[in-house]
Protein backbone atom coordinates (compact mmCIF):
# COMPACT_ATOMS: atom_id res chain seq x y z
CA UNK A 1 0.00 0.00 0.00
CA UNK A 2 3.29 2.27 0.14
CA UNK A 3 2.93 2.67 -3.26
CA UNK A 4 -1.24 3.95 -3.24
CA UNK A 5 0.38 6.62 -0.40
CA UNK A 6 3.64 7.62 -2.37
CA UNK A 7 1.36 8.61 -5.42
CA UNK A 8 -0.96 10.26 -3.64
CA UNK A 9 1.16 12.49 -1.55
CA UNK A 10 3.02 13.24 -5.04
CA UNK A 11 -0.02 14.14 -6.64
CA UNK A 12 -1.47 16.10 -3.92
CA UNK A 13 1.54 17.97 -3.56
CA UNK A 14 1.80 18.56 -8.14
CA UNK A 15 -2.12 19.77 -7.78
CA UNK A 16 -2.10 21.85 -4.86
CA UNK A 17 0.34 23.98 -6.94
CA UNK A 18 -1.92 24.30 -9.74
CA UNK A 19 -3.38 27.67 -10.78
CA UNK A 20 -6.43 25.63 -11.75
CA UNK A 21 -7.02 24.26 -8.38
CA UNK A 22 -6.26 27.59 -6.50
CA UNK A 23 -8.67 29.77 -8.52
CA UNK A 24 -11.08 26.62 -7.69
CA UNK A 25 -10.61 27.67 -4.04
CA UNK A 26 -10.15 31.28 -4.45
CA UNK A 27 -14.07 31.29 -5.99
CA UNK A 28 -15.60 29.38 -3.34
CA UNK A 29 -14.03 31.83 -0.88
CA UNK A 30 -15.30 34.93 -2.66
CA UNK A 31 -18.43 33.66 -2.86
CA UNK A 32 -18.49 32.58 1.23
CA UNK A 33 -17.18 35.74 1.40
CA UNK A 34 -19.82 37.70 -0.45
CA UNK A 35 -22.88 36.11 0.48
CA UNK A 36 -21.44 36.36 4.29
CA UNK A 37 -21.33 40.20 3.53
CA UNK A 38 -24.39 40.98 1.76
CA UNK A 39 -26.49 38.13 1.65
CA UNK A 40 -27.92 38.34 5.46
CA UNK A 41 -27.79 35.71 8.22
CA UNK A 42 -25.31 32.86 7.97
CA UNK A 43 -28.07 30.37 7.22
CA UNK A 44 -29.71 32.12 4.55
CA UNK A 45 -25.23 32.45 3.03
CA UNK A 46 -25.14 28.99 3.91
CA UNK A 47 -28.06 27.91 1.46
CA UNK A 48 -27.25 30.03 -1.24
CA UNK A 49 -23.93 28.90 -0.99
CA UNK A 50 -25.17 25.04 -1.20
CA UNK A 51 -26.74 25.92 -4.77
CA UNK A 52 -23.39 27.44 -5.80
CA UNK A 53 -21.58 24.09 -4.66
CA UNK A 54 -24.13 21.86 -5.85
CA UNK A 55 -23.71 23.33 -9.47
CA UNK A 56 -20.18 24.32 -9.19
CA UNK A 57 -18.67 21.13 -7.70
CA UNK A 58 -19.95 18.41 -10.24
CA UNK A 59 -19.09 21.03 -13.51
CA UNK A 60 -15.86 21.69 -12.69
CA UNK A 61 -14.32 18.23 -11.03
CA UNK A 62 -16.10 16.05 -13.65
CA UNK A 63 -14.46 18.52 -16.29
CA UNK A 64 -10.98 19.15 -14.43
CA UNK A 65 -10.61 15.45 -13.44
CA UNK A 66 -11.30 14.31 -17.34
CA UNK A 67 -8.55 16.59 -18.65
CA UNK A 68 -6.23 16.08 -15.69
CA UNK A 69 -6.12 12.55 -16.45
CA UNK A 70 -5.61 12.99 -20.17
CA UNK A 71 -2.50 15.22 -18.90
CA UNK A 72 -1.19 12.57 -16.54
CA UNK A 73 -1.46 9.81 -19.31
CA UNK A 74 2.43 10.10 -19.95
CA UNK A 75 3.35 10.07 -15.91
CA UNK A 76 1.11 7.23 -15.45
CA UNK A 77 2.75 5.50 -18.24
CA UNK A 78 6.55 6.38 -16.69
CA UNK A 79 4.79 5.16 -12.90
CA UNK A 80 3.74 2.05 -14.92
CA UNK A 81 7.30 0.71 -15.99
CA UNK A 82 8.25 0.99 -12.31
CA UNK A 83 7.36 -2.00 -10.16
CA UNK A 84 3.62 -0.78 -9.09
CA UNK A 85 0.72 -2.91 -9.21
CA UNK A 86 -1.60 -1.10 -11.69
CA UNK A 87 -4.54 -1.29 -8.75
CA UNK A 88 -2.34 0.43 -6.27
CA UNK A 89 -1.66 3.26 -9.00
CA UNK A 90 -4.84 3.69 -10.11
CA UNK A 91 -6.56 3.87 -5.70
CA UNK A 92 -3.31 6.55 -5.31
CA UNK A 93 -4.23 8.97 -8.51
CA UNK A 94 -8.12 8.59 -7.59
CA UNK A 95 -7.42 9.62 -4.05
CA UNK A 96 -4.81 12.42 -5.06
CA UNK A 97 -7.02 14.33 -7.06
CA UNK A 98 -10.39 13.96 -5.29
CA UNK A 99 -8.23 15.01 -2.02
CA UNK A 100 -6.86 18.38 -3.59
CA UNK A 101 -10.24 19.21 -5.20
CA UNK A 102 -12.16 18.52 -1.84
CA UNK A 103 -9.50 21.14 0.04
CA UNK A 104 -9.74 22.95 -2.67
CA UNK A 105 -13.56 23.70 -2.21
CA UNK A 106 -13.58 23.34 1.92
CA UNK A 107 -10.83 25.69 2.43
CA UNK A 108 -12.92 27.97 -0.06
CA UNK A 109 -16.04 28.05 2.10
CA UNK A 110 -14.65 27.40 5.34
CA UNK A 111 -11.98 30.64 6.09
CA UNK A 112 -14.74 33.07 5.28
CA UNK A 113 -17.69 31.50 7.84
CA UNK A 114 -14.18 31.25 10.33
CA UNK A 115 -13.23 34.40 9.54
CA UNK A 116 -17.00 36.24 10.10
CA UNK A 117 -18.83 34.36 12.28
CA UNK A 118 -16.94 31.77 14.24
CA UNK A 119 -18.65 28.85 14.31
CA UNK A 120 -20.60 29.31 17.76
CA UNK A 121 -23.98 28.64 16.13
CA UNK A 122 -24.49 24.26 16.62
CA UNK A 123 -27.41 24.75 13.85
CA UNK A 124 -25.24 26.84 11.74
CA UNK A 125 -22.29 24.20 12.63
CA UNK A 126 -24.23 21.19 11.70
CA UNK A 127 -25.75 22.96 8.47
CA UNK A 128 -21.65 23.54 7.53
CA UNK A 129 -20.81 19.95 8.38
CA UNK A 130 -23.25 19.11 5.96
CA UNK A 131 -22.57 21.31 3.44
CA UNK A 132 -18.68 20.12 3.43
CA UNK A 133 -19.87 16.51 3.59
CA UNK A 134 -21.97 17.07 0.57
CA UNK A 135 -19.09 18.75 -1.24
CA UNK A 136 -16.78 16.39 -0.22
CA UNK A 137 -19.04 13.23 -1.71
CA UNK A 138 -19.67 15.16 -4.60
CA UNK A 139 -15.95 16.03 -5.38
CA UNK A 140 -15.70 12.07 -4.82
CA UNK A 141 -18.17 10.73 -6.92
CA UNK A 142 -17.67 13.12 -10.07
CA UNK A 143 -13.75 12.41 -9.95
CA UNK A 144 -14.75 8.68 -10.18
CA UNK A 145 -16.85 9.64 -12.97
CA UNK A 146 -13.78 11.29 -14.83
CA UNK A 147 -11.77 8.63 -14.17
CA UNK A 148 -14.21 6.40 -16.12
CA UNK A 149 -14.44 8.57 -18.75
CA UNK A 150 -10.97 9.39 -19.34
CA UNK A 151 -10.14 5.94 -19.73
CA UNK A 152 -12.99 4.73 -21.60
CA UNK A 153 -12.70 7.42 -24.24
CA UNK A 154 -9.50 7.20 -26.17
CA UNK A 155 -10.18 10.81 -28.15
CA UNK A 156 -9.86 13.65 -25.61
CA UNK A 157 -11.86 16.05 -27.00
CA UNK A 158 -14.87 13.50 -26.81
CA UNK A 159 -14.09 12.85 -23.84
CA UNK A 160 -14.69 16.34 -22.60
CA UNK A 161 -17.32 16.56 -24.43
CA UNK A 162 -19.08 13.52 -22.23
CA UNK A 163 -18.06 15.42 -19.18
CA UNK A 164 -20.14 18.27 -19.72
CA UNK A 165 -22.70 15.83 -21.25
CA UNK A 166 -22.55 13.83 -18.34
CA UNK A 167 -22.63 17.17 -16.21
CA UNK A 168 -25.66 18.45 -18.43
CA UNK A 169 -27.34 15.19 -17.49
CA UNK A 170 -27.01 15.11 -13.93
CA UNK A 171 -27.77 18.84 -12.96
CA UNK A 172 -29.88 19.97 -15.29
CA UNK A 173 -31.71 17.86 -17.30
CA UNK A 174 -32.47 15.05 -15.28
CA UNK A 175 -34.89 17.85 -13.44
CA UNK A 176 -36.23 18.88 -15.88
CA UNK A 177 -37.66 15.36 -16.63
CA UNK A 178 -38.50 14.21 -12.77
CA UNK A 179 -40.37 17.94 -13.38
CA UNK A 180 -42.25 17.38 -16.20
CA UNK A 181 -42.92 13.69 -14.73
CA UNK A 182 -44.46 15.32 -11.63
CA UNK A 183 -46.41 17.54 -13.76
CA UNK A 184 -48.07 15.10 -16.50
CA UNK A 185 -48.88 12.83 -13.60
CA UNK A 186 -49.64 15.03 -10.57
CA UNK A 187 -53.41 13.37 -9.86
CA UNK A 188 -51.05 10.29 -8.95
CA UNK A 189 -49.66 9.43 -5.90
CA UNK A 190 -45.97 10.21 -6.55
CA UNK A 191 -43.90 10.57 -3.64
CA UNK A 192 -42.02 7.20 -4.02
CA UNK A 193 -41.35 7.39 -7.65
CA UNK A 194 -39.84 11.04 -7.16
CA UNK A 195 -37.88 9.72 -3.84
CA UNK A 196 -36.46 6.68 -5.81
CA UNK A 197 -36.15 9.14 -8.45
CA UNK A 198 -33.92 11.23 -6.36
CA UNK A 199 -31.63 8.43 -5.08
CA UNK A 200 -30.94 7.89 -8.51
CA UNK A 201 -29.27 10.74 -9.04
CA UNK A 202 -26.20 11.85 -6.68
CA UNK A 203 -26.50 15.68 -7.25
CA UNK A 204 -30.70 15.61 -6.16
CA UNK A 205 -29.36 13.37 -3.28
CA UNK A 206 -27.19 15.72 -2.04
CA UNK A 207 -29.80 19.29 -2.59
CA UNK A 208 -32.55 16.73 -0.58
CA UNK A 209 -29.88 16.32 2.26
CA UNK A 210 -29.14 20.03 1.89
CA UNK A 211 -32.01 21.19 2.12
CA UNK A 212 -33.78 19.48 4.80
CA UNK A 213 -30.75 20.48 7.06
CA UNK A 214 -32.08 23.92 6.94
CA UNK A 215 -35.72 22.98 7.71
CA UNK A 216 -37.24 24.49 4.21
CA UNK A 217 -38.61 21.21 3.48
CA UNK A 218 -42.31 22.85 3.87
CA UNK A 219 -41.10 24.93 1.28
CA UNK A 220 -40.93 21.81 -1.63
CA UNK A 221 -44.79 21.02 -0.12
CA UNK A 222 -46.21 17.58 0.11
CA UNK A 223 -42.92 15.47 -1.48
CA UNK A 224 -41.12 17.58 0.69
CA UNK A 225 -42.94 16.29 4.08
CA UNK A 226 -42.62 12.57 2.51
CA UNK A 227 -38.80 13.19 2.33
CA UNK A 228 -38.76 14.80 5.51
CA UNK A 229 -40.08 11.67 7.20
CA UNK A 230 -38.19 9.30 4.99
CA UNK A 231 -35.08 11.49 5.75
CA UNK A 232 -35.24 11.97 9.66
CA UNK A 233 -35.67 7.93 10.29
CA UNK A 234 -33.92 4.83 8.61
CA UNK A 235 -34.05 7.45 4.96
CA UNK A 236 -30.82 9.02 6.22
CA UNK A 237 -29.18 5.97 6.11
CA UNK A 238 -30.28 5.10 2.72
CA UNK A 239 -29.37 8.41 1.56
CA UNK A 240 -25.77 8.11 2.60
CA UNK A 241 -25.79 4.58 1.66
CA UNK A 242 -26.76 5.60 -1.93
CA UNK A 243 -24.43 8.09 -2.02
CA UNK A 244 -21.57 5.47 -0.71
CA UNK A 245 -22.74 3.27 -3.88
CA UNK A 246 -22.55 6.61 -5.94
CA UNK A 247 -18.94 7.06 -5.31
CA UNK A 248 -18.10 2.95 -5.40
CA UNK A 249 -19.91 2.10 -8.43
CA UNK A 250 -17.20 4.26 -10.71
CA UNK A 251 -14.84 3.75 -8.37
CA UNK A 252 -14.65 0.10 -9.36
CA UNK A 253 -15.80 0.17 -13.34
CA UNK A 254 -12.88 2.97 -13.41
CA UNK A 255 -10.45 0.31 -11.34
CA UNK A 256 -11.17 -2.41 -13.83
CA UNK A 257 -10.73 -0.52 -16.66
CA UNK A 258 -7.69 0.88 -15.60
CA UNK A 259 -6.10 -2.75 -14.97
CA UNK A 260 -7.03 -3.56 -18.24
CA UNK A 261 -6.08 -0.65 -20.71
CA UNK A 262 -3.31 -0.50 -22.69
CA UNK A 263 -1.33 2.57 -22.24
CA UNK B 1 16.24 -13.12 -21.50
CA UNK B 2 13.10 -12.16 -22.70
CA UNK B 3 11.21 -14.86 -25.09
CA UNK B 4 8.02 -14.22 -26.85
CA UNK B 5 5.64 -16.85 -28.30
CA UNK B 6 3.12 -16.02 -30.81
CA UNK B 7 1.77 -12.34 -29.16
CA UNK B 8 -0.78 -11.10 -30.83
CA UNK B 9 -2.25 -7.39 -29.99
CA UNK B 10 -4.88 -5.85 -31.77
CA UNK B 11 -6.22 -1.88 -31.29
CA UNK B 12 -9.53 -2.16 -32.83
CA UNK B 13 -9.34 -3.44 -36.37
CA UNK B 14 -6.08 -3.09 -36.77
CA UNK B 15 -3.58 -6.02 -35.64
CA UNK B 16 -0.51 -4.53 -34.79
CA UNK B 17 1.08 -7.59 -33.57
CA UNK B 18 0.61 -10.68 -35.67
CA UNK B 19 1.65 -14.05 -33.54
CA UNK B 20 5.06 -12.57 -33.32
CA UNK B 21 7.43 -14.91 -31.68
CA UNK B 22 11.08 -13.73 -30.31
CA UNK B 23 13.80 -14.54 -28.84
CA UNK B 24 15.93 -11.73 -27.28
CA UNK B 25 19.75 -12.86 -26.13
CA UNK B 26 21.10 -11.85 -22.31
CA UNK B 27 24.04 -9.17 -22.53
CA UNK B 28 23.61 -7.54 -26.45
CA UNK B 29 22.11 -4.52 -27.73
CA UNK B 30 19.06 -6.00 -29.85
CA UNK B 31 17.80 -3.08 -32.16
CA UNK B 32 14.50 -2.81 -33.45
CA UNK B 33 13.52 -1.34 -36.48
CA UNK B 34 11.19 -1.34 -38.99
CA UNK B 35 8.48 1.51 -41.42
CA UNK B 36 6.60 3.44 -39.51
CA UNK B 37 3.42 1.51 -37.86
CA UNK B 38 5.13 -1.30 -38.26
CA UNK B 39 4.71 -2.14 -34.33
CA UNK B 40 8.03 -1.50 -32.70
CA UNK B 41 6.70 0.88 -29.75
CA UNK B 42 3.75 -1.67 -29.05
CA UNK B 43 6.54 -4.58 -29.23
CA UNK B 44 8.20 -2.06 -26.12
CA UNK B 45 5.12 -0.95 -24.48
CA UNK B 46 4.15 -5.59 -24.23
CA UNK B 47 7.31 -6.11 -22.47
CA UNK B 48 7.36 -3.29 -19.85
CA UNK B 49 3.39 -4.52 -19.64
CA UNK B 50 2.02 -1.15 -20.31
CA UNK B 51 0.09 -2.93 -23.32
CA UNK B 52 -1.80 -6.30 -22.68
CA UNK B 53 -1.34 -8.94 -25.09
CA UNK B 54 -4.55 -10.26 -26.89
CA UNK B 55 -2.71 -13.59 -27.06
CA UNK B 56 0.38 -15.24 -26.57
CA UNK B 57 3.09 -14.98 -23.55
CA UNK B 58 6.39 -12.80 -23.16
CA UNK B 59 8.42 -14.02 -20.49
CA UNK B 60 11.42 -11.85 -18.59
CA UNK B 61 13.96 -14.24 -17.11
CA UNK B 62 11.26 -16.96 -17.32
CA UNK B 63 8.78 -14.63 -14.78
CA UNK B 64 5.59 -14.27 -17.56
CA UNK B 65 4.71 -11.06 -18.06
CA UNK B 66 0.88 -10.97 -16.93
CA UNK B 67 0.08 -7.73 -14.47
CA UNK B 68 2.91 -9.27 -11.92
CA UNK B 69 4.83 -6.18 -11.47
CA UNK B 70 8.21 -6.87 -9.69
CA UNK B 71 10.04 -7.99 -12.57
CA UNK B 72 9.99 -4.23 -13.55
CA UNK B 73 12.23 -3.47 -10.65
CA UNK B 74 14.87 -4.98 -12.96
CA UNK B 75 13.33 -3.09 -15.94
CA UNK B 76 14.76 0.29 -17.15
CA UNK B 77 12.29 1.72 -19.43
CA UNK B 78 12.72 4.95 -21.92
CA UNK B 79 9.58 6.13 -23.53
CA UNK B 80 9.06 7.82 -26.74
CA UNK B 81 7.68 11.70 -25.45
CA UNK B 82 8.97 12.48 -22.21
CA UNK B 83 5.89 14.01 -20.60
CA UNK B 84 5.72 14.81 -16.60
CA UNK B 85 3.06 16.43 -14.62
CA UNK B 86 3.13 20.36 -14.98
CA UNK B 87 4.36 21.57 -11.68
CA UNK B 88 6.67 17.98 -10.94
CA UNK B 89 10.55 19.25 -10.58
CA UNK B 90 12.86 16.69 -12.03
CA UNK B 91 14.42 15.75 -8.55
CA UNK B 92 10.85 15.18 -7.34
CA UNK B 93 10.42 12.74 -10.27
CA UNK B 94 13.60 10.83 -9.25
CA UNK B 95 12.49 10.90 -5.62
CA UNK B 96 9.56 10.02 -6.50
CA UNK B 97 10.63 6.74 -8.49
CA UNK B 98 13.02 6.00 -5.84
CA UNK B 99 10.01 6.27 -2.96
CA UNK B 100 8.55 4.06 -5.20
CA UNK B 101 11.04 0.96 -4.61
CA UNK B 102 11.62 1.75 -1.16
CA UNK B 103 8.29 0.82 -0.64
CA UNK B 104 8.67 -2.28 -1.99
CA UNK B 105 11.94 -3.42 -0.53
CA UNK B 106 13.50 -3.43 -3.98
CA UNK B 107 17.26 -4.26 -3.87
CA UNK B 108 18.53 -0.25 -4.89
CA UNK B 109 22.18 0.32 -6.72
CA UNK B 110 21.93 3.70 -7.58
CA UNK B 111 23.38 4.72 -11.18
CA UNK B 112 23.65 8.66 -11.22
CA UNK B 113 26.51 8.66 -13.77
CA UNK B 114 24.04 10.00 -16.19
CA UNK B 115 22.60 12.20 -13.18
CA UNK B 116 25.74 14.05 -13.07
CA UNK B 117 26.98 13.75 -17.23
CA UNK B 118 23.54 15.26 -17.54
CA UNK B 119 24.00 18.25 -15.42
CA UNK B 120 20.75 17.12 -14.02
CA UNK B 121 21.31 19.37 -11.18
CA UNK B 122 21.50 22.50 -12.28
CA UNK B 123 17.47 22.58 -13.62
CA UNK B 124 16.75 20.08 -10.78
CA UNK B 125 14.35 22.83 -8.97
CA UNK B 126 12.95 23.86 -12.04
CA UNK B 127 9.18 22.60 -12.95
CA UNK B 128 9.49 20.54 -15.74
CA UNK B 129 7.20 22.23 -17.97
CA UNK B 130 9.06 24.80 -17.99
CA UNK B 131 12.28 22.83 -19.68
CA UNK B 132 12.89 21.68 -23.30
CA UNK B 133 12.01 19.07 -25.13
CA UNK B 134 15.45 17.49 -25.14
CA UNK B 135 16.20 18.52 -21.66
CA UNK B 136 13.34 16.61 -20.58
CA UNK B 137 14.69 13.32 -22.62
CA UNK B 138 17.96 13.85 -20.41
CA UNK B 139 15.48 13.55 -17.48
CA UNK B 140 13.72 10.56 -19.28
CA UNK B 141 17.07 8.85 -19.95
CA UNK B 142 18.69 9.41 -16.55
CA UNK B 143 15.56 7.99 -14.88
CA UNK B 144 15.58 4.77 -16.98
CA UNK B 145 19.45 4.16 -16.11
CA UNK B 146 18.96 5.53 -12.54
CA UNK B 147 18.05 1.57 -11.01
CA UNK B 148 20.99 -0.01 -12.52
CA UNK B 149 18.72 -2.69 -14.43
CA UNK B 150 19.60 -5.50 -16.12
CA UNK B 151 17.12 -5.10 -18.84
CA UNK B 152 16.91 -1.72 -20.59
CA UNK B 153 14.49 -0.65 -23.27
CA UNK B 154 15.09 2.47 -24.90
CA UNK B 155 12.25 3.76 -27.35
CA UNK B 156 13.86 6.73 -29.79
CA UNK B 157 16.34 7.40 -26.94
CA UNK B 158 18.73 9.88 -28.78
CA UNK B 159 15.80 11.45 -30.38
CA UNK B 160 15.77 15.23 -29.48
CA UNK B 161 19.23 15.13 -27.53
CA UNK B 162 21.78 17.23 -28.51
CA UNK B 163 25.10 15.48 -29.68
CA UNK B 164 26.65 16.39 -26.34
CA UNK B 165 24.26 14.49 -24.56
CA UNK B 166 23.35 12.10 -27.12
CA UNK B 167 27.16 10.71 -26.94
CA UNK B 168 26.95 10.16 -23.58
CA UNK B 169 23.80 8.09 -23.49
CA UNK B 170 25.52 6.32 -26.33
CA UNK B 171 28.30 5.48 -24.08
CA UNK B 172 26.46 4.27 -21.39
CA UNK B 173 24.54 1.73 -24.02
CA UNK B 174 28.08 0.33 -24.42
CA UNK B 175 29.19 0.48 -21.04
CA UNK B 176 25.89 -1.42 -19.95
CA UNK B 177 26.62 -3.76 -22.64
CA UNK B 178 30.40 -4.27 -21.34
CA UNK B 179 28.39 -5.02 -17.58
CA UNK B 180 26.57 -8.12 -19.61
CA UNK B 181 22.97 -6.04 -19.26
CA UNK B 182 20.74 -6.38 -22.29
CA UNK B 183 19.38 -3.59 -24.07
CA UNK B 184 16.49 -3.48 -26.89
CA UNK B 185 16.47 0.08 -28.48
CA UNK B 186 14.56 1.33 -31.64
CA UNK B 187 15.66 4.11 -33.53
CA UNK B 188 15.13 5.46 -37.23
CA UNK B 189 18.29 6.33 -37.61
CA UNK B 190 20.38 3.56 -38.81
CA UNK B 191 23.97 4.54 -38.34
CA UNK B 192 23.24 4.59 -34.53
CA UNK B 193 22.03 1.93 -34.54
CA UNK B 194 25.33 -0.08 -36.43
CA UNK B 195 27.36 1.39 -33.57
CA UNK B 196 25.27 0.06 -30.85
CA UNK B 197 23.96 -2.45 -31.43
CA UNK B 198 24.58 -6.32 -32.06
CA UNK B 199 21.77 -8.07 -32.84
CA UNK B 200 18.76 -6.86 -35.15
CA UNK B 201 14.87 -7.73 -35.14
CA UNK B 202 13.50 -6.25 -38.46
CA UNK B 203 9.71 -5.87 -38.05
CA UNK B 204 7.37 -5.29 -40.47
CA UNK B 205 3.53 -5.00 -40.25
CA UNK B 206 3.53 -6.79 -36.94
CA UNK B 207 5.91 -9.73 -37.79
CA UNK B 208 9.21 -10.58 -37.74
CA UNK B 209 10.92 -10.34 -41.09
CA UNK B 210 14.17 -10.74 -39.99
CA UNK B 211 15.93 -11.67 -36.44
CA UNK B 212 19.60 -12.32 -35.88
CA UNK B 213 23.10 -10.35 -35.90
CA UNK B 214 23.45 -7.05 -37.91
CA UNK B 215 26.80 -9.17 -39.26
CA UNK B 216 24.72 -11.63 -40.98
CA UNK B 217 21.52 -9.58 -41.90
CA UNK B 218 24.52 -7.69 -44.02
CA UNK B 219 26.22 -10.60 -45.39
CA UNK B 220 22.91 -12.01 -46.70
CA UNK B 221 21.31 -8.90 -48.49
CA UNK B 222 25.40 -8.26 -49.69
CA UNK B 223 25.12 -5.37 -48.19
CA UNK B 224 27.84 -2.84 -46.30
CA UNK B 225 25.51 -0.97 -44.10
CA UNK B 226 22.86 -1.67 -42.22
CA UNK B 227 20.88 1.22 -43.81
CA UNK B 228 21.03 -0.17 -46.98
CA UNK B 229 20.39 -3.89 -45.76
CA UNK B 230 17.23 -2.94 -43.92
CA UNK B 231 16.20 -1.33 -47.25
CA UNK B 232 17.13 -4.42 -49.21
CA UNK B 233 15.42 -6.48 -47.16
CA UNK B 234 12.27 -4.30 -47.00
CA UNK B 235 12.46 -4.20 -50.42
CA UNK B 236 12.34 -7.94 -51.62
CA UNK B 237 10.72 -10.90 -50.41
CA UNK B 238 11.29 -12.29 -46.59
CA UNK B 239 14.05 -14.37 -46.47
CA UNK B 240 14.84 -16.77 -43.61
CA UNK B 241 17.48 -15.99 -40.95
Amino acid sequence: MSVVRTVFMYQLRDLVRSKWLVAYALFFFAAAEGLLRYGGDGSKALLSLATIVLFVVPLVTIVYGTVYLYQSREFTELLLAQPVRRGHLFIGLYLGITLALTLGVIAGIAIPFLVHRGFGDPVLRGAFGTLAFVAAALTCIFTAIACVIALKCEDRLRGLGAAIATWLAVALVYDGLVLILVAAFGDYPLERSVLAAMLANPVDLARVLMLLRFDNAALMGYTGAVFQRFFSGTGAFVAVAALLAWVGAPVYIGSRAFRRKDF
Amino acid sequence: MITIDRLTKRFGEVTVLKSLSLAVADGRVTAIVGPNAAGKTTLMKSIVGLTRPDSGSIMVDRVRVNGDERYRAGLGYMPQIARFPDNMTASELLALARDLRSGGAYPMTLDEELVERFDIASFARKPLRTLSGGTRQKVNAALAFLFSPSLLMLDEPTAGLDPVASSALKDKILKARAEHRTVLVTSHVMSELEELADDVVLLVDGEVRFSGSIHSLKGSTRQTTLERAVANMLSSRPVAA
